[in-house]
């Protein structure tokens, strides 16, 4: 006869076989139409590119090598890709500024949500949720009408006397970066709030106790403690920032390419699919070490605070 | 007299948020402001009108793109937020077991890779699935669509099954109430404002999404969303701030729902 242990044993052996059951249907769909898909990518950043675009099935590492070189078309000497790299370089910086632009605006915008009252904290918030939740491609087309040469902003600087030419701001980066920080401001927001809402404000008051300043409490009190929120809202806004594929394609009028545009490139013209796989990988990668930045800091920060 | 002093007060933080407030809506409203503009210029005001409502109205490609945008958001969403309850249901209210951090990290994979990578890969994938089979309908969209739901229907019937303790449940089952019934007839009920938020979530996540479409689509099966990206890189009329204003509005009801739905939680 079974024991009243083994009994038990059974159970939880039976319960957690329905959990697999149960979670299946969701693992399955995701391991289809989202994770494998991703290792076949892998695969294709291997391959020969095919003459009207996708693959030859021999193996190469050429689609790597142009990641970051060209070859010659006469001589077959190596030489590095300029043009990539400007993109490259453009993606990277124009992620991180706008990551710390969003952070710029976004901790005081976090930080005035959370000393509101209890009671209309909620619509403050929801102000910042709405605009989170509508369609990111019409938001980036609202940003386009207010600085496009006809625009508001160019009308009212040309009306006041400022200027008598429209200053070009659509198409350029800094165009790209404004309508980053426009639709990922919320990104930032939303988990510095998490975070500051939690802030004990007697340590705030004993700063002040001691004599320190506005900004010492700032930096030495408030900023230490929301820093979990700092990190997580930096890496919200730094992931999708630098796999942006509608913004730039829509206020970088298609010369001021980043990541996104020029792995789409590979896929449509430029009918090199080992390659538009080979940089779709690098921004994996770019991403992955993102994560593992923010993990480490993470689990550290909460080991710290107990 | 000075101000009484304030703890909470930073200097200059006031400002920078109200004109972050400010300038978060101003684009909006100046776009849904030339939605109703006669001219056909988007930059001169020409009085107010309707036109470009009744033009996207009678425009085919329009109304195609916004059926089939519905079609796609619908059947995604559906189908995410069934297979989220069921994976909410396992892996919440447990102890942990081999396989659960697994899973929590399989179900937010798709909100870790960008959307771009996950847009090469399906085009990729479900390229090789077409010459296979011949099969070219909405089907890819639709899973497509219905994977990266998923972790957004997810996260909220996962919140409202953690805050649920399993009291009512056991008492139904020491009513001898089979799982089945304990379950269709207090578990779901509890649970139901979040899989309705989950839902919400799901169908508005679908409807927006431009990237991982405009790989996947075949040929003629533009959404709303990609129709509109096409028209503002060929140039723009009032008519695409007329689409803009009535999926902003849709939009902006179904977030509101899900607001007060969530809220109703306390």
């Amino acid at each position: 006869m079974a024991t009243a242990a083994e009994i038990e044993k059974q159970t939880e052996a039976r319960e957690i076989r329905n959990r697999w059951f149960l979670s299946a249907p969701a693992l399955i769909i995701i391991l289809l139409a989202a994770s494998g898909p991703l290792l076949i990518v892998l695969l294709y950043s291997f391959l020969t590119p095919g003459p009207y675009g996708d693959v030859q099935w021999t193996f190469s590492t050429e689609g790597w090598v142009s990641v970051f070189l060209e070859r010659d078309i006469f001589d077959d000497t190596l030489s590095f890709a300029s043009a990539h790299l400007t993109i490259f370089w453009r993606s990277l910086k124009l992620a991180l500024m706008a990551t710390a632009a969003t952070l710029i605006f976004g901790f005081p915008t976090a930080y005035f949500i959370a000393t509101r009252p209890e009671r209309t904290r909620d619509i403050w918030l929801f102000l910042i949720t709405i605009p989170f939740w509508t369609n990111l491609l019409i938001r980036t087309f609202a940003v386009l009408q207010v600085i496009r040469n006809e625009g508001i902003i160019n009308t009212a600087l040309i009306n006041l006397g400022i200027t008598d030419q429209p200053i070009q701001m659509l198409y350029t980066d800094f165009a790209i970066m404004v309508g980053m920080v426009y639709v990922y401001l919320p990104l930032m927001v939303l988990p510095l709030y998490a975070s500051m809402e939690k802030l004990d404000f007697r340590l705030v008051e004993a700063g002040y106790d001691l004599y320190a300043t506005r900004w010492q409490v700032l930096k030495r009190i408030i900023f230490p403690m929301v820093r979990p929120g700092v990190i997580a809202g930096s890496i919200l806004v730094f992931i999708p920032a630098i796999g942006a594929y509608v913004t730039p394609s829509v206020l970088g009028g298609g010369k001021n390419m980043m990541f996104a545009n020029l792995i789409e490139l590979q896929f449509g013209q430029g009918r090199n699919w080992p390659l538009g796989a080979a940089l779709s990988i690098t921004v994996m990668a770019i991403v992955m070490v993102a994560l593992l930045v923010y993990v480490r800091n993470t689990s550290g920060s909460e080991a710290r605070h107990g | 007299m000075a101000k009484r002093f304030s703890i909470r007060q930073q200097t200059g933080f006031t400002t920078i948020a109200a004109a972050c407030f400010v300038l978060l809506y101003v684009p909006i409203a100046v776009l849904v402001a030339y939605a109703f503009n006669e001219s056909t210029s988007v930059s001169e005001w020409g009085g107010f009108s309707l036109r470009w409502f009744a033009a996207a109205w009678n425009n085919d490609q329009v109304i195609d793109a916004s059926l089939r945008s519905l079609k796609i958001a619908s059947s995604a969403a559906v189908i995410a937020t069934v297979a989220a309850t069921m994976a909410a249901l396992a892996t919440t209210r447990t102890r942990a077991y081999r396989g659960l951090t697994f899973k929590y990290a399989f179900i937010n994979q798709p909100l870790m890779v960008p959307e771009i990578v996950t847009g090469v890969a399906l085009l990729i994938f479900f390229a090789q699935i077409k010459v296979a089979t011949g099969y070219s309908g909405l089907g890819y969209l639709i899973a497509a669509h219905t994977a990266f739901c998923i972790p957004f229907a997810y996260l909220p019937i996962r919140a409202r099954l953690e805050n649920m303790d399993l009291t009512l449940e056991r008492a139904a089952a020491d009513l001898y109430a089979t799982p089945w019934k304990a379950f269709r007839r207090v578990t779901l009920p509890l649970l139901w404002p979040g899989i309705i938020a989950g839902l919400m979530l799901a169908f508005v996540i679908s409807l927006d999404d431009v990237v991982i479409t405009e790989f996947v689509k075949s040929g003629g099966q533009d959404t709303l969303p990609t129709y509109m990206l096409g028209q503002i890189r060929r140039g723009i009329t009032p008519e695409v701030n007329a689409i803009s204003t009535v999926f902003l509005l849709l939009s902006v009801v179904i977030v509101t729902l899900f607001f007060f739905l969530s809220r109703k939680r306390d």
